[in-house]
């Protein structure tokens, strides 16, 4: 039933994988206590209403989040996804991670306003950088290669119109 | 017959010049991102999906019949080359195909490779022609509770079926289906699970949903444990085969073929359990059972022709039940949706235009990967060079650009990024993704089927219980109880081709001096044990 993995499994790993009991748990509840709260419906047809299946899912959700802490108490541990890229000696590089999702989250906030041509660069740019390339140059022009390019295919080849921002007009 | 007719008319809508067209960029565009390392099938098809949206209906499959191929084989060649699968129905290609590469003879096991996945890609897709509209006709008659027995046997196969801890196969299985309930209840009306936020009233778009879980989720996954060190990439040639090779190739490739087709079009299929049998078979019957652990042609033959002809098999259940086996069909079904149309049982009468020329598609698609991938190979393995930089924030790039594109709302960049995490800790704490993402595609119908089950039969549970589901749910409940079953079985009378199988690989495994073997739970325990073969030896 449960993976060890062999090696590698601290103390530490085995605590915080009650964490994701307690979210299967919290997902559960919270999926349950939404679909208690569903008024009533005017229109509904048969014997099933809307909360019923939200109901069956989120006790699925608790049940297993139990038997979870159950495997891990007793030392299952959950294995790490390998890859080709991937080492799982140490422990996770947590400023990578933040750096990408602030290049993420940084295209999403200029993407309407400056435009796509940017705000795509801009996310290309900052997650290379994220991840080690310090070719500020080259990097930057493959980003607005590649932000430009996308939304030259993208408008022309599919039909589908990219936010162009402050270049309105001009692309 | 009445197939052929039909087939002959797909290939009429397949073979105008523009749909010829498609089908080609799809295989090219197919193979070049499917071959780039981190990036398994199921994703190249999901990051390729935004480009089908300016196509009409016929060409946009058309094009992903080009995709869904060329993500297979460019799977493959990754593993042959790297000795990483990108999923786990290549994990057998790789034990084989890397240690020929290894030796010396990557160019032949590309070529076995290729050969073999046209050999069997071509004759399962006339197997579907011949099987599909057969089983749509019985499909009609399947009421919505077997519908909803099927579905429920779709769930737990894909969380049991050698996965490495049913636990979390379930628990990921949960959390799809709950963001399946998001949205609003189509039988009452009701907002279900939506916080009251407008976006979220429609549902999440399952694009999103699959580039998150896939893309977003790989990429800053493998960002917390990027590996700084350069991976070496196996040079290669041309592709080609002596007289010999093909001599011990051309069984496996049939063998193959005739274990994956099944395999596939089972319900509760997928394609890891038949490319172990492939590949324990053919270590079996070869004449060459010393060369088996040092890179025997015959074990990348027959289980890259297992995996793609299971992959022409799982389109089966995908088209006339609307049930997806693998990640990769549960992506495809998302991608048929987002035209309006429902696969099913009524497919094949209603759209007969599109299901046939999807299938000719498929014939097209294969043709053309061979021709392609047999010159392109050396350009194919220049691919597995790029930055690791450049690689990662690429995927971010363009999952951004397709999450944005399919619904131009900015709504949709967060909760990519909020899904992203979420696949970010099912990868950390070893909750596979494939329940999670059929969950939610699935999810939404196995609901919609049983409720209109239960009203069918005025409320009483009896209504879900006809001949068919009763078998259904028996295989279900054997499913889930194998594990306790198996203690009442003697190990020697019913012995588990699937442990025997995984004891093979394991053996294979000893010859790189793995001492810490424990036993092998699964596909992803076998890609593990392979990654660390991998690291000790670039060590040593």
């Amino acid at each position: 039933m449960s993976s060890a993995a062999p090696g590698g499994a601290t103390t530490e790993q085995g605590r915080s994988e009650y964490g994701v009991a307690l979210f299967l748990a919290a997902l559960g509840v919270l999926v349950i206590v939404l679909a208690v709260l569903i008024p009533e419906s005017r229109i509904a047809r048969g014997p099933l209403g809307p909360s019923t299946v939200p109901i069956v899912v989120g006790g699925l959700l608790v049940v297993v989040a139990g038997f979870l802490a159950l495997d891990v108490a007793r030392g299952g541990r959950g294995e790490p996804e390998g890859g080709e890229d991937v080492e799982l000696t140490g422990s996770s590089d947590w400023r990578t991670v933040l750096m990408l999702a602030a290049a993420f989250v940084a295209n999403a906030l200029l993407i309407e306003s400056v435009g796509w041509w940017f705000s795509g660069a801009v996310l290309f740019w900052g997650a290379a950088f994220a991840l080690g390339s310090r070719h500020y140059v080259r990097d930057a022009l493959i980003a607005f290669a590649l932000s430009f390019g996308s939304f030259y295919l993208f408008a022309l080849g599919l039909g589908v119109v990219l936010p162009p921002g402050i270049l309105d007009g001009i692309l | 017959m009445d197939a052929f007719t039909e087939l002959i008319g797909g290939f009429g809508t397949a073979l105008t010049p523009t749909n010829l067209l498609y089908a080609f960029i799809g295989v090219l565009l197919g193979t070049a991102i499917g071959v780039l390392p981190g990036i398994g099938p199921a994703m190249t098809v999901a990051l390729l999906l935004p480009l089908t949206r300016g196509l009409d209906v016929t060409g946009a499959l058309i094009m992903f019949a080009g995709i869904y191929y060329g993500g297979m084989y460019g799977g493959s060649t990754t593993s042959i080359l790297l000795n990483t699968p990108g999923e786990s129905a290549s994990v057998v290609t790789a034990v084989e195909g890397n240690k020929m590469a290894r030796s010396g003879r990557a160019a032949q096991a590309l070529a076995t490779a290729a050969i073999g996945s046209f050999v069997a890609g071509t004759i399962a897709t006339l197997l579907l022609a011949l099987v599909a509209p057969t089983v749509a006709d019985l499909a009609v008659e399947v009421s919505p509770a077997d519908n909803f027995a099927i579905m429920l046997l779709a769930f737990i196969a894909v969380t049991s079926v050698l996965g490495s801890s049913r636990i979390r196969g379930l628990a990921a299985l949960g959390i799809g289906l709950a963001i399946g309930l998001i949205g609003i209840d189509p039988t009452s009306g009701q907002q279900r699970l939506t916080f009251g936020i407008g976006e979220l009233a429609e549902g999440i778009d399952v694009v999103v949903v699959a580039v998150g879980l896939f893309a977003v989720g790989e990429a800053l996954w493998t960002a917390a444990h990027l590996r700084r060190k350069p991976i070496d990439v196996i040079p290669v040639g041309n592709p080609r085969m002596s007289r010999s090779d093909f001599q011990r190739s051309w069984k496996p490739w049939l063998r193959g073929t005739a274990i994956g087709f099944p395999f596939g079009a089972v319900p509760a299929g997928g394609a890891e359990i038949p490319t172990f049998l492939s590949y324990v078979t053919e270590k079996r019957l070869s004449k060459h059972k010393e060369e088996f652990g040092h890179g025997a042609i015959e074990g990348v033959a027959g289980p890259e022709a297992t995996n793609n002809a299971s992959a022409a098999g799982g389109l089966v259940p995908l088209l006339t039940l609307g049930i997806p086996t693998t990640a990769t069909a549960a992506v495809m079904l998302a991608a048929i949706q987002s035209y309006g149309i429902e696969p099913g049982p009524q497919l094949f009468d209603n759209e007969p235009e599109l299901v046939w020329g999807l299938i000719a598609s498929l014939f097209i698609g294969n043709a053309v990967l061979l021709l392609l991938n047999l010159p392109l190979a050396p350009v194919w393995a220049r691919l597995l060079r790029i930055p690791r930089s450049y690689l990662y924030a690429g995927i971010l790039f363009f999952s951004s650009l397709g999450a944005y594109a399919s619904n131009a709302n900015t709504f949709d960049l967060f909760l990519l990024l909020a899904i992203g995490a979420l696949g970010f800790m099912m990868r950390r704490y070893g909750l596979p993704i494939l329940p999670a993402i059929i969950g939610v595609i699935l999810g939404p119908f196995a609901e919609q089927e049983l409720r209109q089950a239960l009203q069918i039969s005025n409320g009483a549970v009896s209504g879900l219980f006809d001949p068919m589901s009763v078998v259904v749910y028996a295989i279900v409940a054997l499913i889930m109880l194998w594990p306790l079953v198996r203690r009442f079985v003697p190990r020697k009378v019913v012995p588990s081709v699937l442990e025997e199988a995984t004891h093979e690989i394991e053996e294979a495994h000893h010859h790189h001096g793995l001492t810490d073997s424990v036993s092998v739970a699964g596909t992803t325990e076998a890609r593990r044990r392979f990654d660390r073969a991998h690291d000790t030896e670039g060590d040593g």
